[in-house]
């Protein structure tokens, strides 16, 4: 628990704590990128994307070690990666454009297939007897631990970069997301654009390898933005969220990391994540389930209570069980199933509310079909009070002119 | 008065065009258009010339290619053969010069932005890469809502739009890139009475600054009340021009066949045998 605090700190020794920042910058930049992949509803293609990383990873470390000896330099393993990812890809983009194949089974079937030609290298590698190979398991679940400050620095630094490209594109990617063929329409070139966004995506998995590992990478690009989503209707906000989100649970995780060395970063950081979507999904005023839950609670027994009273105010018996015990609760109904006086009295002021509500909406269709709640609220509340005015002279004209004997004219 | 010597299927067959009008002054100009889906065609050669300054609408029966019309003629999706010209230039190098409004369905609604957000993407191509849009840019985006009659739901999140409303958001956008050619697909799919009017009185007011408006349409029974002229497709080119001279029973019944009953054909072309 010490340590846990000491590394959140920042002050459990220089190579921990720039871990832990290069945590935070690749989870700021994956909570980034990722709010495109999920708005481009691509969440798919990037597990493809990730598990297509690990032949590239097995074959660069095997070449590297037979011709150079050094498998376990960072830059050729990443670049090992990203060609393969890169492959992997592609073969997805021309399965689905060469074939009647749908999207997912190209994905489903090119992500098998990759990951199936790393899980052999790897096994391959093993049986080589060769020294360094240790290290390679890190690649699949991810370990900070004994990461050289280069590597942490080249990761922090790879991680802003690709978190400002996307901030530089921010509204390209906005409207790609959102109409793909109007942005064509107006000369972009979607195509392009999303390969960019791919693009990015792939850099964001390579630099994740080391610190989350493959299987699990593609979480820190899913989760932040999902979890974001609960809060905000808005791209800008969206992406500072989502950017929020992933920075802050990847460099919680890496501290939890830090301080219990046995356990995969990757899985630790996708947990911290994890419980920031939980969070989101149930306490968030927005989009969250509670907030949803506790609405039409409300809506619900506004709706009864005002159903109630009008069938009140015609004389109606009120056989709905839930509209009975609303009714009870708020006095307007005895015990014996009939309205109280209080009953009576609110059940004419809502028939006259309604009466002007059902006037409105006849006069004004449009206007009214825009309102959220009409009939909800009593007319005054919502509509300004001379078009309310306006209403009630409509509604009885007699009272107004003084003439007592003429009946209202409109309906 | 445009008529059949500057259509476009006159076009193909006649080289010298240029001594009746020159290409500069045709503002969308489609030529030989051939488009399948899965080896099937859904368009075949079909050439149109769009009437300069005049409300046109593509009608024809479900199937009949007015949509892929549109989008094989933008570009947006790939077609066997033909080309578009905008003002005598390919249409990849004068999008600027054309708006698009896409159907409505085809976007997702819950996608996080309100409603000047989509007017402002509009503007995009003005505001450039790598900048924001200033206060200049929402002005001009907030006077285009307005002029859809929307400026009140400026900053509601669009998935809680009516059908109209969306409808007339996309209509503002398409508003805010200031282009000379409109191209809509199925403005009035779904839409309330209100939005349909407010639609309509755009479109006459784009007209009336000399924009040329072409709109996919599907109900009959108003083209004669708000178009000046049609493009009639089934497949292929049936017939365009004038709505007194070409929406008729005779060309109604070559793209719709059996489609439409004969007395629904009597009441729509009463006027111009009248």
């Amino acid at each position: 628990m010490e340590q846990f605090f000491a590394a959140l700190t920042l002050s459990a020794g220089y190579n921990t704590a720039l871990v832990c920042i290069g945590a935070a910058l690749l989870g700021a930049a994956s909570g980034a990128i990722g709010v495109f992949v999920l708005l481009r509803k691509r969440t798919l293609i990037s597990d493809a994307v990730s598990h297509a990383t690990l032949p590239g990873v097995a074959l660069a470390f095997i070449i590297a070690q037979v011709y150079f000896d050094s498998g376990r330099s960072l830059p050729v393993l990443l670049f090992g990666a990203a060609l393969s990812a890169g492959l992997g890809v592609l073969a997805v983009d021309w399965i689905k454009t060469h074939t009647r194949l749908t999207e997912d089974a190209a994905i489903g079937t090119v992500l098998s297939t990759f990951f199936a030609v790393g899980m052999v290298l790897l096994t391959i590698i093993q049986s080589m007897s060769i020294a360094g190979q240790a290290g390679l398991e890190g690649f699949l679940l991810g370990a900070t631990s004994g990461m050289l400050k280069s590597e942490a620095l080249t990761i922090a630094v790879a991680a802003a970069l690709v978190g400002l490209a996307v901030v530089l594109r921010m509204k390209e990617f906005s409207l790609l997301c959102f109409d793909e063929s109007f942005a064509a329409a107006c000369g972009y070139n979607v195509r392009w654009l999303d390969r960019t966004l791919l693009l990015l995506l792939l850099g964001i998995v390579v630099i994740g390898l080391k610190t989350v590992g493959l299987v699990l990478i593609i979480a820190l690009a899913i989760i932040p933005p999902v979890a974001a989503r609960f809060w905000t209707d808005r791209v800008p906000v969206l992406v500072a969220i989502a950017a929020g989100i992933g920075a802050s649970g990847s460099y919680i995780g890496a501290a939890l990391s830090a301080s219990a060395p046995n356990m995969p970063t990757g899985g630790l950081i996708v947990l911290v994540l994890f419980s920031f979507f939980v969070v989101s999904l149930l306490i968030s005023p927005v989009r969250g389930i509670l907030a949803a839950a506790l609405k039409h609670y409300r809506f619900q027994r506004i709706v009864h209570l005002r159903q109630g009273l009008l069938a009140i105010a015609h004389d109606e018996p009120v056989l709905e069980p839930l509209t009975r015990s609303i009714l009870r609760r708020g006095g307007f109904m005895g015990g014996d199933g009939q309205p109280t006086v209080k009953g009576q009295s609110e059940a004419r002021l809502i028939e006259r509310d309604q009466k002007l509500w059902n006037l409105y909406r006849e006069m004004h269709p449009e206007e009214s079909h825009a309102l959220a709640d009409w009939s909800l609220k009593p007319i005054g509340e919502v509509l300004p009070a001379d078009t309310v005015r306006v209403l009630e002279q409509e509604l009885s004209p007699h009272v107004v002119r003084g003439d007592e004997t003429s009946r209202g004219g409109a309906a | 008065m445009h008529d059949r010597s500057s259509s476009g299927l006159h076009l193909l067959h006649d080289t010298d065009t240029s001594k009746t009008v020159s290409p500069q002054d045709l503002p969308f100009t489609v030529q030989g258009m051939t488009v399948a889906y899965h080896h099937k065609p859904v368009l075949w050669g079909v050439s149109y010339s769009a009437p300069k300054g005049c409300l046109t609408a593509i009608i024809g029966p479900n199937g009949a290619g007015k949509s892929t019309f549109l989008k094989a003629a933008l570009g947006l999706i790939p077609k066997l053969s033909g080309d578009t010209k905008v003002f005598g230039a390919p249409i990849e190098k004068s999008l600027k010069r054309i708006a698009y409004v896409p159907q409505r369905s085809a976007v997702d609604w819950d996608f996080p932005a309100t409603a000047i957000d989509v007017v402002l993407m509009g503007l995009y191509g003005q505001i450039g890469w790598f900048r924001w849009p200033s206060r200049k840019h929402r002005q001009k985006a907030m006077d285009c809502l307005k002029s859809v009659g929307m400026q009140d739901f400026a900053n509601r999140q669009i998935g809680q739009l009516s059908g109209g409303q969306q409808q007339r958001v996309f209509l503002a956008r398409a508003l805010a890139q200031d282009s000379e050619v409109y191209l809509m697909d199925e403005p009035f799919a779904g839409v309330d009475a209100a939005t349909e009017k407010a639609i309509v009185a755009v479109l006459r007011q784009l007209v009336a600054d000399g924009k040329t408006v072409l709109v996919v349409h599907h109900d009959l029974e108003t083209v004669r009340d708000y178009y000046s002229h049609i493009l009639l497709l089934n497949g292929q080119h049936v017939a365009d021009g004038p709505v007194e001279t070409t929406f008729t029973a005779e060309n109604l019944q070559k793209a719709y066949g059996g489609r439409l009953a004969s007395t629904q054909l009597d009441g729509l072309s009463e006027a111009s045998s009248a």
